[in-house]
């Protein structure tokens, strides 16, 4: 989705954005490394905000990794209850649409007929880049 | 007149013994009065008004639309209402307003209904308890029930009243609480992991899943596409069958709707004996932190349909144990995809940041979601990335399939239907439930539910009996896939067979108020083998 950039610093208005203290792993089970933090919050866009929700991540994890007692050997994924049933296809005919209005509507930022977004193409800094921060 | 089924307010409306006008204001009223419920976000007084308006004129002219024309309903705040305020209980859609919609609200519209308000829940449907949204949990109406204060009174250590309350259950909790404070007649919630049949036991009501593909997903905000449903909360099964008739159908809308036909309308058969019925009990739902209250009463009832004639029989589904890991790992997957859609560009909450595309997305999305909603999107990208993906994703996927074969087995050997407890208990204190948090309580609450949506069948909650603490509990039966019909079939028997000791003694009547407001509900004491003390709306 995003492209990989690297992560902007967020000091403004909306508070200071919470950030851990070292690079080594927090707390326990080491999988969730300083490293995987800023991936994943680079991928999701989303940040940790706290080290409880570290720790909840990983207890998500632990608690995933009860998967791997099942023996799954020659079964396929399913992906939809509905597999095996053929995907209905309408015809191809144009039979709503024009709402260019009401879609323009609900957006903060519009000019003319246009969304505005910021400019893109700018990187985010790296972790160890901002500002030292607080601990929650 | 707010205490009756859909059915016969319908025909009242019919026949003129009360305009919808004066239905709407009824329900209007009450809803102010139960306020403190915290069940609506939004309550569209003016557009009820004024489908109530229409409604009359075409009752006047013998024009009615159907059995739903002129009855007030509530729907949850995911789905998709033109020109009302849709907000998921999130930041990052207050005051949003969507330009269309959903299918199911359009069908429900299209028969006449009147639409009271949207209501709560927890935030983006995540969750078990309906507390976890941004305008603040919702709170059990049995929680101000005579029964439930009467048995409080006996413990010594109550104290100030109303810091007691209890949850709804969730996420639909708001769409229960409104229904179970007669303040409509039917809701709409959504089911992905149980959270219509939740609700629905811990206040109840008739919670029912229909199978997945028979209703329109269009214009419910996705959680899960892969399990989401539109979910029905009435008081009684024929209720949630007329519901079902309205909004089951294929839609050009909703690419997974199944587009075999299905009997319309949905009239249920009165079953007059159940010999020919196979009931199942999956062994594994027995779980040691299953209370002994709703364990007892699961097995009167599997007793119960053998006295009938019904054939009972143990059967196994080998992978329970595992479908609530699965769940977890395929509902944060799906997740964090779906929530993607929120960068406040195009509709939403959108940050006053403007450096840059990523800094604006992350700030806005920071500020939109709570914690729930992005520890999901974090352990969601967690299990998607590219290590992970087949250790975690793609082996949940198979374990689904496992899961969904267990129960193809069980209905090939001659099983019609499954009979199981709903919740492990029944509804639990607000100051309890928070000891824990959200993922915990899902991975707890969600225990018996989950798994049918994960193979995409029909299931529905029904009310069975009050607790000791005179709170209801809920069991739920499971149908096989797109045999809707046939599951409330046998649920609308069980239902006739537990409420039928009741009516034996007569009239029963509930009454609302609150601080100068009361609320009664008299107890019937049973004589009969199925249930020991219970009062149903």
């Amino acid at each position: 989705m995003w492209s990989r950039l690297v992560w902007l610093g967020l000091r403004a208005p909306l508070g200071v954005r919470q950030g851990f203290t070292s690079k080594a792993d927090p707390q326990g089970s080491g999988r969730i490394t300083a490293e995987v933090i800023e991936h994943l919050e680079r991928l999701a866009l989303v940040d940790f905000g706290s080290r409880e929700a570290v720790a909840r991540l990983e207890k998500a994890i632990a608690f995933a990794d009860r998967l791997r007692a099942v023996d799954t050997d020659g079964v396929e994924p399913m992906e939809s209850v509905l597999e095996d049933r053929r995907l209905y296809l309408r015809s191809d005919n144009v039979v709503e649409g024009n709402c260019a209005d009401e879609l323009l509507q609900n957006s903060h930022r519009v000019v003319e007929e246009y969304f505005v977004a910021p400019p893109g193409n700018i990187s985010l800094p790296k972790l160890d880049e901002k500002e030292p921060f607080l601990h929650s | 007149m707010l205490g009756r089924t859909l059915r016969e307010v319908s025909a009242a409306l019919k026949q003129g013994q009360i305009t919808p006008t004066e239905l709407c204001q009824k329900c209007l009223s009450l809803i102010k009065k139960t306020k403190f419920l915290n069940a609506y976000i939004t309550v569209s007084e003016e557009v009820a008004l004024k489908q109530a308006e229409e409604s009359e004129k075409r009752y006047k002219n013998g024009q009615s639309l159907g059995d739903l024309d002129g009855i007030p309903i509530a729907v949850k705040d995911n789905f998709s209402t033109s020109g009302i305020e849709t907000t998921c209980a999130s930041n990052m859609l207050k005051g949003y307003i969507p330009p269309y919609n959903a299918t199911v609200v359009q069908k429900l519209l299209d028969q006449g209904a009147l639409l009271m308000g949207k209501t709560n829940l927890d935030e983006f449907a995540m969750g078990s308890g309906s507390t976890d949204g941004v305008f603040g949990p919702v709170k059990n109406p049995w929680s101000y029930s005579k029964q439930y204060r009467e048995k409080r009174k006996q413990n010594p250590h109550s104290k100030n009243e109303d810091s007691d309350w209890l949850i709804t259950g969730g996420s639909s909790g708001g769409s229960a609480a409104a229904v179970s404070a007669f303040t409509c007649y039917a809701a709409l919630g959504s089911d992905t992991g149980g959270s219509t049949r939740n609700p629905a036991a811990h206040c109840g009501l008739v919670g029912f899943k229909p199978s997945y593909g028979l209703v329109s997903r269009h214009g419910l905000i996705p959680l899960v596409n892969s399990m989401d449903v539109p979910g029905i909360l009435t008081r009684c099964v024929d209720d949630a069958a007329i519901v079902l008739g309205a909004l089951a159908g294929p839609d050009p809308r909703d690419s997974t709707t199944v587009h075999d036909p299905i009997n319309k309308p949905f009239m249920l058969p009165s079953l007059a004996d159940v010999s020919k019925l196979c009931i199942g009990i999956p062994k594994e739902y027995l779980v040691p932190e299953l209370s002994s209250e709703v364990q007892s009463l699961w097995s009167k009832a599997a007793d119960l349909f053998e006295s009938e004639g019904a054939k009972v029989i143990e059967v196994s589904l080998p992978h329970t144990s595992y479908s609530i890991v699965c769940y977890h790992v395929l509902c944060t997957s799906e997740v964090a995809s779906n929530m993607a859609r929120f960068d406040g560009l195009q509709y939403g909450h959108r940050c006053d940041i403007d450096v840059s595309t990523e800094a604006m997305y992350a700030a806005t999305r920071r500020e939109g979601f709570n914690d729930v909603v992005r520890g999901r999107i974090l352990s969601g990208n967690y299990f998607l990335l590219k290590e992970n993906y087949e250790n975690y994703f793609v082996k949940a996927q198979k374990v689904r399939r496992l899961i969904a074969n267990d129960f193809v087995n069980v209905f090939n050997s001659g099983v019609d239907v499954l009979l199981t407890p709903t919740t492990l208990s029944e509804a639990v204190p607000y100051l309890e439930f928070i000891k824990e948090d959200n993922r915990t309580r899902s991975s707890q609450d969600d225990i018996f539910t989950q798994a049918v949506n994960m193979a995409g069948l029909p299931a529905v909650s029904i009310p069975v009996a009050l607790s000791n603490q005179g709170l209801p509990i809920g069991l739920q039966f499971i149908g096989r896939a797109f045999c809707d019909q046939q599951l409330l079939t046998v649920a609308k028997w069980f239902e006739k067979q537990v409420m039928h000791v009741l009516c034996k003694k007569g009239e029963k009547e509930k009454h609302y108020k609150r601080k100068k407001i009361t609320c009664h509900l008299t107890i019937h004491k049973s004589e009969g083998p199925v249930v020991s003390s219970h009062s149903m709306t």
